[in-house]
């Protein structure tokens, strides 16, 4: 569904992404890891369409973002969505939480997702279900970004990402700012999620466990290039590069 | 998740009742407001006609007829005062509207647009700002020649810059940040971006300098039409006065004192209000 062929980007004289290439199937959860700088964030910025590659093809259900423009990548760019790292900085401070969650809908108002069928003329109702889909209670439907806990707002987050029902999401790290036991209940929601609406994900992140608790293959970046691509169960094998052990161990010792 | 984030309870609209807590800016807050007062119905106050010259009451001490004394021409000083208020405090408010209009539709095109327009708009106030603000102001209205409209386009054309570069920079910081990308991959267009989640991150910052900046332009203004660049006689306005009490100024003070005053304290509780409105609404880069 997601193919991602030979990209490669610099920013000035600063390899950031070399020949990196990968696929994702319809439904499948890739986990990306890697260190800080390895490019993580730039593929993600990549295959939003929020910025060119130099060179190769990242083509979503057989259409190349890179070579849309304007109208045509705003339609192209419905099928894939994304959750931040930082959900005080993904939420607009000043919007209410409801507004902020609906706001692709209102962008794209020809696009009707299963779940909203009903409701798709009604603003609020659509924010409620979807506050509901993420777990968040309807009473929250008003609050503005700060009157909400950092899991709260993640969900909200969450809740944009999915309320256009793309077929990816992009998952930028989106539990590494909220505390160890939120992070639990974070992963557990885009579990739930992915297998109801047979979601796509890839799933960026340092932290190793909970990669490997929500993804059935794993890609590792380091500084740029993809040096391992396995199923999540090998990760243990030996047949792993030095760097990913070198990762699993760090990992192990935390 | 941090928990100041929670607590922590952010003005996001700036309204009256919030800067109620200083009396020093509840101070500025009610001098301006009977300023204003007075410029509204001055009018209907004044005991004299401010331009009626009578020579045989030249520099007359105050009285009943006239509260504050006449002027070198016989004119009433307290009527020319209040109905001078209208001009000083009309042309600032239209100086700083302006200012406004243009400078943050500006900022935003640059900060958010880039590229050439960001570059040929940063280096056009960069060259102006080459010369002081107040040097610049007097050259051009000495260029355009003394009028009250050619006052007030110098003092546009000075201002405009520092509200372009302010908003620019908040534009720089915001677009980056998640939620513009959010917005962006969630389809927004480029005009509901800015409106809907630029525009608001400005209104702040813009308000509190432009409350800083009427005290500002009340003193530009004053001190061209002290020069003899802004208001021409015989029409009241504070500078001007001040200028007409000069030659005067050993024997009768009070000629230059009661404008001179007048200013002091218009500046002085904008510049208050502008302060308290900044410490409310924490902004730090102003």
């Amino acid at each position: 569904m997601l193919q991602v062929k030979n990209v490669c980007k610099s920013y000035r004289s600063n390899k950031v992404l070399n020949d990196v290439s990968f696929q994702i199937q319809q439904g499948e959860c890739l986990g990306l890891i890697g260190g800080s700088g390895s490019g993580k964030s730039t593929l993600a910025k990549l295959i939003l369409g929020l910025d060119q590659s130099d060179r190769g093809q990242i083509t979503l259900n057989g259409i190349d973002f890179q070579c849309l423009k304007g109208t045509e990548l705003r339609k192209a760019r419905r099928h894939v969505q994304v959750v931040f790292q930082d959900p005080t900085a993904s939420l607009n401070p000043k919007l209410p939480v409801w507004k902020s969650v609906i706001e692709s809908l209102e962008n794209y108002p020809d696009v009707v997702p299963s779940f909203l069928k009903d409701v798709r003329n009604d603003k609020k109702q659509m924010a409620e279900i979807l506050l509901e889909k993420v777990g968040l209670n309807k009473s929250l439907l008003e609050r503005y970004p700060h009157q909400l806990s950092g899991g709260q707002r993640q969900r909200a987050a969450i809740a944009r990402g999915i309320s256009l029902q793309p077929s990816l999401l992009i998952c930028d790290e989106p539990t590494s700012s909220l505390d160890v036991s939120i992070q639990a209940q974070i992963l557990n929601l885009l579990k739930e999620l992915r297998e109801e609406f047979n979601m796509s994900y890839l799933f960026i992140s340092h932290d190793m466990a909970a990669v490997r608790y929500i993804c059935e293959r794993m890609a590792v970046l380091k500084e740029g290039m993809l040096v391992d691509l396995f199923l999540s169960e090998d990760l243990f094998s030996k047949r792993r590069h030095p760097y990913t052990r070198r990762l699993v161990e760090a990992a192990a010792e935390n | 998740m941090k928990v100041s984030h929670i607590l922590q309870k952010k003005p996001y609209f700036p309204s009256l009742v919030r800067i109620n807590s200083k009396p020093i800016t509840m101070f500025g807050l009610f001098s301006l407001s009977i300023f204003i007062l007075i410029t509204i119905i001055g009018p209907f106050l004044v005991p004299n006609d401010p331009f009626t010259a009578n020579m045989a009451e030249r520099l007359a001490p105050p009285s009943l007829t006239y509260p504050f004394g006449t002027d070198h021409m016989g004119r009433c000083i307290f009527s020319r005062l209040i109905i001078g208020s209208q001009t000083t405090l009309g042309i600032t408010a239209l100086v700083i509207a302006t200012v406004i209009l243009i400078g943050i539709p500006l900022g935003l095109l640059s900060g958010y647009v880039g590229g050439r327009f960001d570059s040929f708009v940063m280096r056009l106030a960069d060259g102006l700002t080459a010369l002081p603000e107040f040097i610049l102001a007097i050259a051009i209205a000495g260029f355009l020649g003394p009028s009250l409209t050619n006052l007030m386009i110098s003092v546009v054309l000075v201002k405009w810059i520092s509200y372009t570069r302010v908003v620019r920079g908040i534009i720089l910081l915001e677009r980056e940040k998640e939620y513009v990308l959010a917005a962006k991959v969630g389809g927004c267009p480029t005009w509901k971006i800015i409106t809907r989640h630029l525009l608001p991150q400005i209104i702040s910052p813009v308000l509190v300098l432009a409350t800083l900046d009427v005290g500002k332009v009340i003193l530009i203004i004053s001190s061209l039409s002290y020069l003899g660049l802004g208001a021409k006689p015989p029409e009241p306005e504070w500078g001007a006065m001040l200028n007409d009490g000069r030659p005067y100024f050993q024997t009768i003070p009070e000629l230059m004192f009661y404008p001179g005053m007048a200013i002091f304290i218009l500046v002085l509780s904008c510049n208050l209000i502008g302060e308290g409105l900044r410490d409310k609404l924490d902004i730090k880069s102003i």
